[in-house]
């Protein structure tokens, strides 16, 4: 294992699942909390189209990748501000037509393409330099800006109607947060794909929110289970030779059946149906004599 | 003039509309400072949208409504003054959030974009929670407490910022008859201590006369309004339910109000 490490690409790819796994819960937070779960899934595969364009026209395709899922992020925003078009009907339909935009592209392509498998699925052993730097650079950003906005945030993912009423710019702060959602996913399609990203930013939120009904403390236990799944799934894979991207989703699985079978709330609810339980048995035996 | 500066909510002649339906037609009415209204009416006859040209959150299609003499366009930060508890049937009871944190939601705006809440925020949270009664509760997370108590940080939340006139929208929707009765009493207490205006919108016709200085009756139409005893009559309600109507009275004002589709009939104890 320590052997390991003394590679490069080892080393590169310890980083890129630190920046991932945390960055992915952080942001899942407020997916889950938010019931936009469909909307990462819809524009993490957005970047499918944009990977396609850029490999196509030789342009790096993590800007094509940017410009393509912040703007399908955006666009959904604006469709579904409109009472006409459902939220979920809006991302149905971009999910669709960008995936289709970048088969068209590959159609186009000479042979096949081995790098865009590896954006389909991720493959983190393979991440560049760049790829790292970009990231954390990302990362930061990203991270400054929740902070920054904490209780703003906050206060638009548990009542965006009073927030509104309160003056609060409600929807400056949902394009905000589309904008932080797309940057992540394009942050991670390297290291688990375009197709698993999503997974990785609902399942270690959805984990913590297993364990505490307290939302620091949720912060805190989904970015450690983020990381923590990012770097059991990346040993896994590098020890037996496994793809990266799907390890890592599936240690997260396990991790969030784990928590969910240790949830206190479930325990709580365990006891409350007990205690109605004797309280039936009383009543009855009350009844009988 | 005098008369008008004592007032410190004014609509004049509003019509409104919602979606596509007129919902306010010619509604006229003066508030005085330290008031407690009612406004009542079915579902649908336009309670809500009424309280939206207040806040200023909806223009009427004609009329205006001043508050402090202002219209709410001029109010700037005179509005946070104006606490406003909106319906609130679909909370998220599982949210991870306690009820100190959603009292403190209150300050947002106050606090400002980006800025962490400082020591006279945090003594206003606590002043609010006491004022409500759930200071011992302000850790625990909000699916935790009782409907009545929830009710109650909604309120914490609005009072935070020690807002002069405190608007409701059917704060006992989610409430059973008891919770409803124990929270109006402890609203009527609650406007007497801090000597608020206050405006409550319900369907309830029978608990909240008890509690209110004046009612006002919507039906789009302001069907009538002054002290609750003297314009609670049959013909009112009538008018404003568009329906015959039996109705007990326990004492001066009445308790229930069953529509019996046409068939009049009076009970008095």
């Amino acid at each position: 294992m320590i052997d390991l490490l003394q590679y490069t690409f080892m080393q590169r790819a310890f980083v890129m699942a630190t920046v991932t796994g945390s960055l992915c819960a952080l942001v899942g937070i407020y997916v889950i909390l938010r019931s936009m779960s469909f909307i990462g899934a819809g524009i993490a595969h957005a970047s499918f189209g944009g990977v396609a364009l850029g490999l196509l026209t030789g342009i790096n395709p993590f800007f094509t990748a940017v410009v393509f899922c912040t703007g399908t992020a955006w666009a959904i925003g604006a469709v579904s501000e409109s009472a006409r078009i459902r939220e979920d009907t809006a991302v149905g339909i971009f999910f669709a037509s960008t995936m289709a935009f970048g088969v068209l592209l590959i159609g186009f392509m000479q042979g096949y393409n081995t790098d865009l498998f590896g954006y389909i699925f991720g493959n983190i052993l393979a991440v560049t330099s760049f790829d790292v730097w970009i990231g954390v650079v990302l990362a930061v950003i990203v991270v400054a800006t929740i902070i920054f906005f904490f209780k703003e945030f906050l206060f638009i993912t548990f009542d965006s109607e009073m927030a509104r009423v309160t003056g609060l710019p409600v929807r400056l702060l949902n394009y905000l947060m589309l904008t932080l959602i797309a940057l992540t996913i394009v942050i991670s399609i390297k290291a688990v794909g375009i197709v698993l990203v999503s997974a990785l930013i609902v399942t270690p939120a959805a984990a913590a929110q297993q364990l505490t009904r307290n939302f620091r403390h949720m912060l805190l236990i989904a970015v450690s289970l983020g990381i923590a799944a990012s770097w059991i799934g990346l040993i896994l894979s590098a020890l037996f030779d496994i793809p990266s991207g799907a390890t890592i989703v599936l240690t997260a699985t396990v991790i969030f059946f784990l928590c969910s079978v240790l949830s206190p709330h479930r325990r709580h609810k365990h006891i409350q149906r007990e205690r109605l339980e004797h309280e039936v048995i009383e009543s009855k035996e009350k009844r009988d004599e | 003039m005098p008369t008008e500066q004592s007032y410190i909510i004014e609509a004049e002649h509003i019509y409104a509309a919602y979606q596509d339906n007129l919902a306010l037609e010619d509604v006229s009415f003066n508030i005085r400072k330290g008031e407690f209204w009612g406004i009542l009416g079915p579902n649908g006859s336009g309670k809500t949208t009424l309280l939206k040209v207040i806040l200023g959150l909806m223009k009427p299609l004609s009329g205006t409504v001043r508050v402090w003499g202002q219209t709410p366009g001029q109010l700037g930060s005179k509005r946070d003054r104006i606490g406003y508890v909106p319906q609130h049937a679909t909370i998220d009871l599982s949210f991870p959030i306690s009820v100190y944190d959603v009292v403190m939601l209150g300050r947002s705006r106050m606090i400002g974009l980006g800025k962490r809440p400082g020591k006279e925020d945090k003594e206003a949270v606590q002043e609010a929670l006491k004022r409500v009664e759930l200071s011992k509760a302000a850790n625990r997370q909000i699916g935790q407490l009782s409907g009545g108590q929830r009710q109650r940080v909604m309120i914490a939340r609005s009072l935070v910022t020690f807002p002069e006139i405190l608007i409701l929208d059917e704060p006992t929707a989610a409430l059973d008859v008891n919770a409803t009765q124990s929270f109006y009493e402890w609203l009527h207490k609650m406007h007497h201590n801090m000597n608020l205006t206050m405006i409550v919108v319900s369907h309830d016709v029978g608990v909240i006369s008890r509690h209110v200085d004046t009612v006002a009756c919507l039906n789009r139409r302001l069907v009538a309004h002054g002290i609750p005893n003297e314009v609670m009559g049959k013909e009112t309600l009538e008018e404003m339910y568009g329906c015959d109507a039996i109705f007990f009275r326990h004492g001066e004002v009445p308790h229930m109000v069953v529509s019996t589709g046409g068939m009049p009939e009076k009970k008095n104890d």
